[in-house]
C-alpha cells in the first residue's frame, strides 16, 4: 500500500509531517513517526523547514521507510540547482522513496544561515517539470534514464492568499506540471475552503487540506500576523480566548474544521509544528481513519 | 546605472593606512550620480582618511582627482599617480578592474558596486537589473522578476507573499505586481504560460563582448 493507492482510492486520505533532526539522533524522530503508525498514509519529511539546517530529507526518508512509514520527500529549489534536484530524486527514488512534494523554499534569510547563497536555479513549478521528465524517462537536458522512476508527485498552494489571483495562476500551472495532488498552506475558515474546493475541483487533482492545530488564541494571532496566507478567524480566536483548556479547544476547532470540510475535499495533512502528540488527539476528535494501512506493516 | 555605496570608513582605512601617499580617485558617471564617487565625495572621504589614519598612528597622504569614467581607457588614461604609491577608487567595480589594470601599483576599492538601478527619488535607487543575459522583461509586464523577486523565481508568487509584501518584508512581491500590471493592460492571460529555466550558460559563455568580433548568428 502506498500514498499513491490512498490517493487513488476514493477514501479520505490522511497525511502528517516529520521533521528531521538537527544533527545525527532520528530518535526523536522517529519516536513523532511512531506516534502515526497505522494513523496516517503518509508522512511527509521537510527540507531543510523555514530555511534551518537538518539532517538530509533523503536520509531521513530512509530512516523512516526502514522502520515500515511511507515518507514523502519535500524538495524544495533553495538549496540545490537543477542537477542536484534531480540526483537526489533519482537517488530517493532508487531507496524507494517515490512520494515527491516540490517545493521552492523559504528565503535563506529568514533561517539560520542567513548568509549563504540561496539557489532557486529552478522553483516550484519548473521542478515539476523536470520531475515530469524524469518519470517519462530522460533528465531535464533531453538524456535517456537507466532506471526511470515512478513517481506520486504532489504541490501545495495556498488557498487564503492575498491578493488571491495570482495564487490560483500558479496553482494551474503547477496542475499542467503535472501536480496530481495538492498539500493546501493551514486553512481554518470552512466556508472560504469550499468555495476554493469549488474551483480547485475542475482540475482533476486531489486536495489535502492544511491543518495546523492551535494551542492558544495567541498562537492564532502570532500566525495571522506572521505567517503568510494564514487567516484565523476572529470567531476561532475567541473560542480558544475563553477556553480553561485552549489546547482542548484547539484540537476541536481542527477536528470540527476537518468535519465541515471532509465531504468537499480529499483528504487532510495535519501539520504537528513542534507538537507531534497532539497529532493523534486531532485523529481521535474527528475520528479520522488512514485510506490505507501503510504503516502497519514493519 | 550602476548604484555604488561607500564602504565603512574602518573598512576602507585598514586597505590603505599602510601606504605613504594614496591618490583617491572619483568617477563622474554613475558613482557621482549616486552621491558615492563625486568630487565632493572624493573630498569628504579625503578628509575622513586623514582623521582615522591619524587615529591609526599612520601619516598617509591622499590626493584627490577625478576622472569622466573609470571603465574606459581613454579616461584612465588622463590619470596622473606617479606621485602615488596606491589608488583608491571611488567608482563601480569594473572602475576598479579598469584602473587596477592600467596602473603599476596597488588600486583599492572604496565603494560596493550593489546593482544597476534606477533612480525612485533624491538620493534613492532601486534594483531593476541583474545582468542575466536573458532578458524576460517582456514576459513580466517590464517588472523584472530575476532581480525584484528575493528569490530571483520566474512563474509566480512564493508561498511567502503576504498582502502583496515579499516574505523578507522588505519589498512588494514582484510576481504580484506583475499580476496586476498584467491585469491593467488586460493581458493576465499572459501569466498562465509558464516561463522555462533560465539559460544560465548565456552568462558564463560571455565573459565579454566584442561587437567586432566575429560570432555565430544567435
Amino acid at each position: 500500500m502506498s500514498l499513491r493507492e490512498a490517493l487513488d482510492s476514493k477514501r479520505f486520505v490522511i497525511t502528517s509531517e516529520v521533521g528531521p533532526p538537527k544533527g545525527t539522533d532520528v530518535t526523536e524522530m522517529l519516536e513523532s513517526a511512531e506516534l502515526l503508525r497505522g494513523r496516517v498514509d503518509a508522512l511527509n519529511v521537510t527540507d531543510n523547514q523555514a530555511a534551518v539546517m537538518r539532517m538530509s530529507t533523503i536520509a531521513a526518508c530512509i530512516h523512516l521507510k526502514n522502520a515500515g512509514h511511507d515518507p514523502v520527500l519535500q524538495v524544495t529549489c533553495r538549496d540545490r540547482n537543477r542537477i542536484a534536484l534531480q540526483s537526489d530524486i533519482l537517488g530517493a527514488a532508487s531507496f524507494g522513496i517515490t512520494n515527491v512534494l516540490a517545493l521552492t523554499g523559504d528565503h535563506v534569510v529568514v533561517g539560520d544561515h542567513p548568509e549563504a547563497k540561496g539557489v532557486f536555479d529552478l522553483e516550484s513549478v519548473q521542478l515539476l517539470d523536470v520531475i515530469a521528465a524524469l518519470t517519462s524517462g530522460t533528465d531535464a537536458a533531453g538524456n535517456e534514464l537507466h532506471g526511470v522512476p515512478d513517481l506520486t508527485v504532489g504541490a501545495v498552494v495556498t488557498p487564503d492568499a492575498k491578493p488571491l489571483a495570482p495564487q490560483l495562476a500558479k496553482f494551474e500551472k503547477k496542475v499542467r506540471a503535472g501536480a496530481t495532488y495538492f498539500q493546501t498552506q493551514a486553512v481554518y475558515d470552512a466556508e472560504s475552503f469550499r468555495g476554493f474546493m469549488e474551483y480547485a475541483r475542475g482540475f482533476g487533482v486531489k486536495v489535502l487540506a492544511g491543518i495546523v492545530v492551535l494551542r492558544s488564541a495567541g498562537m492564532a494571532r502570532f500566525m495571522n500576523k506572521n505567517i503568510p496566507g494564514i487567516e484565523v478567524p476572529g470567531s476561532v480566536i475567541s473560542q480558544l480566548d475563553g477556553a480553561e483548556d485552549p489546547v482542548t479547544a484547539g484540537i476541536q476547532v481542527a477536528a470540527r474544521f476537518v468535519n465541515d470540510v471532509r465531504d468537499s475535499c480529499d483528504g487532510v495533512h495535519i501539520m504537528a509544528v513542534g507538537a507531534e502528540k497532539l497529532v493523534p488527539r486531532v485523529l481521535d476528535a474527528a475520528d479520522l481513519r488512514p485510506a490505507t494501512a501503510t504503516t502497519e506493516a514493519v | 546605472m550602476i548604484v555604488v555605496r561607500q564602504k565603512p570608513i574602518d573598512e576602507i582605512t585598514s586597505m590603505v593606512t599602510h601606504h605613504r601617499r594614496v591618490l583617491l580617485v572619483g568617477c563622474n558617471t554613475c558613482a557621482a550620480v549616486a552621491l558615492a564617487g563625486g568630487e565632493k565625495e572624493v573630498a569628504t572621504l579625503a578628509e575622513l582618511l586623514r582623521l582615522s589614519t591619524s587615529r591609526r598612528g599612520s601619516s598617509v597622504d591622499f590626493g584627490e582627482c577625478m576622472l569622466q569614467r573609470q571603465c574606459e581607457p581613454e579616461f584612465v588614461e588622463e590619470l596622473e599617480s606617479e606621485e602615488y604609491d596606491a589608488v583608491l577608487s571611488l567608482g563601480c567595480g569594473a572602475g576598479v578592474a579598469l584602473l587596477a589594470e592600467s596602473v603599476p601599483k596597488p588600486v583599492y576599492p572604496a565603494l560596493d558596486t550593489l546593482f544597476i538601478g534606477a533612480a525612485k527619488g533624491l538620493a534613492s535607487w532601486q534594483a531593476e537589473c541583474s545582468a542575466c543575459g536573458s532578458c524576460v522583461l517582456g514576459r513580466t509586464a517590464g517588472i523584472c522578476p530575476v532581480t525584484r523577486c528575493a528569490k530571483g523565481i520566474l512563474n509566480g508568487p512564493c508561498g511567502g507573499v503576504s498582502d502583496g509584501t515579499c516574505e523578507l518584508g522588505d519589498r512588494p512581491c514582484a510576481w504580484v505586481e506583475i499580476y496586476e500590471r498584467l491585469e491593467s493592460f488586460g493581458l493576465e492571460q499572459e501569466y498562465g504560460t509558464t516561463l522555462e529555466p533560465k539559460d544560465n550558460s548565456v552568462r558564463i559563455r560571455t565573459p565579454k563582448w566584442d561587437i567586432n568580433a566575429e560570432e555565430e548568428p544567435r
